[in-house]
């Protein structure tokens, strides 16, 4: 795999600053609220790749779309590299768990969806194969997404992000409909990628093993409405080992704050 | 049996796709004999079999006889050239010659049937007159009236291509209009409730006396006949469009007008396909309508005057023009989709 050249972007990829500051929010349930964050506080420095782990449905999904802008937190306020979030931004690029690819466009113009939208095709159009290079999906520019398998949709929505040489990757779940050989493959990959390219990452899953594979600093979150309930740094050297007994213990660690401590 | 020898015994089951690896059926000459042989009888019951005595004799019989000889001799030519050249396997000519071949039932069928219709008609006058004629008399019909019909055809063909175009781009700027704008569906969904399910022929009185000519009130009448189910079914295809898909693209930098033009529309696309697809037959009966009751030109009108005069051979060569017309722009549709869609899995071949 080869990285993105950093020398088209704005001062390289620099990973962004977020700030989470006192943000809670809840949702119409049939006229009633609905409670899902209570209260979260987080700082994520630049570089850094934070898991969040927490019971299903629990909100993590939700601190995510505050995240990405695509909805405007209840209470509280979401600071960028110390500007408030007002809005979805192309610097600040989500993967979720489904690809959603679009089915009318072949893989090629997919990944070809943010520079296309922001008009930057004809100057840009170049850093399509990049993306597509470094997903490893060279060669199927012109398939259509119904013709990929789950894993291979996954990269190409992986590379429909890349491609806009984003500083926050939010990653919602993203290998959770994977077969689990993929998975472990792609865990890895994601890995390389993101210690190459220098952006900040905030992944959501359900994995402890993971999280603990993968981020700097895992934050368990409690159930519904979600607070957080660790904030656990991750000191290991990458790349990591599954069998490494500090991340086992840490394994412990969290199993015991979800209250699954005796399935161990 | 293997499965190469059921697949070359039955081509015409396999819609004449060629059996794997097997070539031409073994049996093409007899096949291709058989065919021709029905059609000379055709034709020899057509020449020298006399016209009934107690009525007309049919003109343009010798012609009709000629034409069906032609079609025998073409069959007989066809057999002869399979045979002789020898087609080399998956060719285009032999691809031409199998798909031949798998029609043979189908020309079987139509000698047999030109046949006895020649028989209860012209030769044994068993049919009650006027209103059953021979072959020979559409024949006729085309030979001597081919200027007014091509006329009729012509007419018709830009009556409804301008209505069904004006209803069907109407019709996809409001369905996306009310399925894109709460302020839009507020206001139109109402008005298309009431007004949608009423018959657009219903509108013919009104729209005939409101309109300046026929020919606008036509385009009108033919508007609102497809445009009401394209606008429908473009509403229903940009509400179903998966919220995801708006996420992805908001979170890339898309614009409102991108949102639209380059998410909605193309997700809703099968959708709108399936209103063009009920428009254009609704345009269809519309048409007819109001080529019989208002339009003095095109094929309804055609069909209506050669009533009056009691010309059924007209009236049934007007038929089949009006067959050919409705079902080439159902072809041509379905060729557009084809193309617009094949993203989409598993569509249905016309």
């Amino acid at each position: 795999m080869v990285a993105l050249e950093s020398t088209d972007t704005q001062a390289g990829v620099a990973g962004m600053t977020i700030d989470v500051q006192a943000v809670s929010h809840s949702f119409d349930l049939h006229g009633a609220p609905l409670p899902v964050l209570d209260g979260v506080e987080l700082r994520v420095e630049p570089g850094e790749l934070v898991a969040l782990l927490g019971p299903s449905g629990c909100g993590k999904s939700t601190l995510l779309r505050l995240v990405a802008g695509l909805e405007p937190p209840s209470r509280g306020s979401i600071l960028a590299d110390g500007r408030p979030i007002d809005g979805p931004d192309p610097s600040r690029v989500v993967v979720f768990q489904d690809p959603t690819l679009y089915p009318w466009r072949t893989v090629r113009d997919n990944v070809a969806l943010g520079l296309e939208a922001r008009g930057l095709l004809r100057s840009q159009g170049h850093r399509i194969d990049k993306a597509l290079a470094l997903v490893g999906l060279t060669g199927f520019e012109r398939a259509y997404p119904h013709q990929l398998s789950g894993g291979m949709a996954q990269r190409a929505a992986l590379a429909r992000a890349l491609v806009n040489d984003p500083r926050l990757l939010i990653l919602d779940e993203p290998l959770g409909k994977l077969d689990s050989l993929t998975r472990l493959a792609m865990q890895s990959e994601l890995v390389d990628l993101w210690r190459s390219s220098g952006f900040t990452g905030l992944l959501v899953t359900h994995d402890i093993e993971e999280a603990l594979f993968m981020a700097t600093r895992v934050i368990v979150f409690s159930g519904r409405p979600a607070r957080i309930k660790a904030d656990l740094p991750i000191d290991r050297p990458y790349p990591r080992h599954r069998g490494d007994p500090v991340l086992t213990e840490l394994r412990h660690r969290i199993l015991e704050l979800l209250g699954l401590a005796e399935t161990w | 049996m293997s499965v190469n020898d059921t697949a070359a015994a039955l081509p015409a089951a396999n819609g004449g796709a060629l059996p794997i690896g097997g070539g031409l059926p073994s049996n093409l000459l007899l096949r291709f004999s058989a065919a021709a042989l029905l059609w000379f009888a055709a034709s020899g019951v057509t020449a020298l079999w006399p016209d009934a005595a107690d009525a007309q004799e049919w003109e343009r019989t010798g012609e009709f006889a000629s034409l069906l000889v032609v079609a025998a001799g073409l069959l007989v030519l066809a057999a002869l050239l399979a045979a002789a050249i020898r087609p080399a396997p998956r060719s285009r000519l032999e691809a031409a010659i199998a798909s031949l071949s798998a029609s043979v039932p189908w020309l079987i069928a139509l000698a047999l049937g030109v046949t006895g219709w020649e028989i209860l008609t012209a030769k044994l006058n068993l049919l009650p007159r006027p209103f059953f004629v021979p072959p020979q008399a559409l024949l006729e019909v085309y030979l001597d009236d081919w200027p007014r019909l091509l006329d009729c055809f012509a007419a018709s063909l830009r009556l409804l291509i301008t209505g069904y175009a004006v209803g069907s781009i109407l019709g996809v700027v409001t369905g996306v209009a009310i399925g894109w704008s709460r302020a839009v569906g507020y206001w139109v969904h109402p008005v298309l409730r009431l007004i949608g399910p009423l018959p657009a022929t219903a509108w013919l009185p009104i729209a005939f006396f409101a309109f300046p000519t026929s020919w606008s009130a036509s385009v009108f009448l033919i508007a609102l006949a497809s445009g009401v189910p394209v606008t429908v079914l473009t509403w229903s295809g940009v509400a179903g469009v998966n919220s995801a898909y708006y996420d992805i693209a908001r979170t890339l930098g898309a614009s409102p007008r991108f949102l639209v033009l380059k998410v909605a529309v193309p997700a809703a696309m099968p959708h709108v396909f399936v209103g063009l697809f009920m428009g254009l037959g609704a345009s269809f009966a519309v048409l007819v309508v109001a080529e019989m009751l208002g339009v003095k030109s095109g094929v309804g009108w055609y069909l209506q005057w050669a009533q009056g005069w009691a010309a059924y051979g007209n009236m049934y060569a007007a038929l089949l023009v009006m067959a050919l017309l409705c079902s080439g722009l159902v072809t041509l549709l379905f060729r557009v989709r084809d193309r617009l869609l094949a993203w989409q899995k598993g569509m249905l071949k016309w």
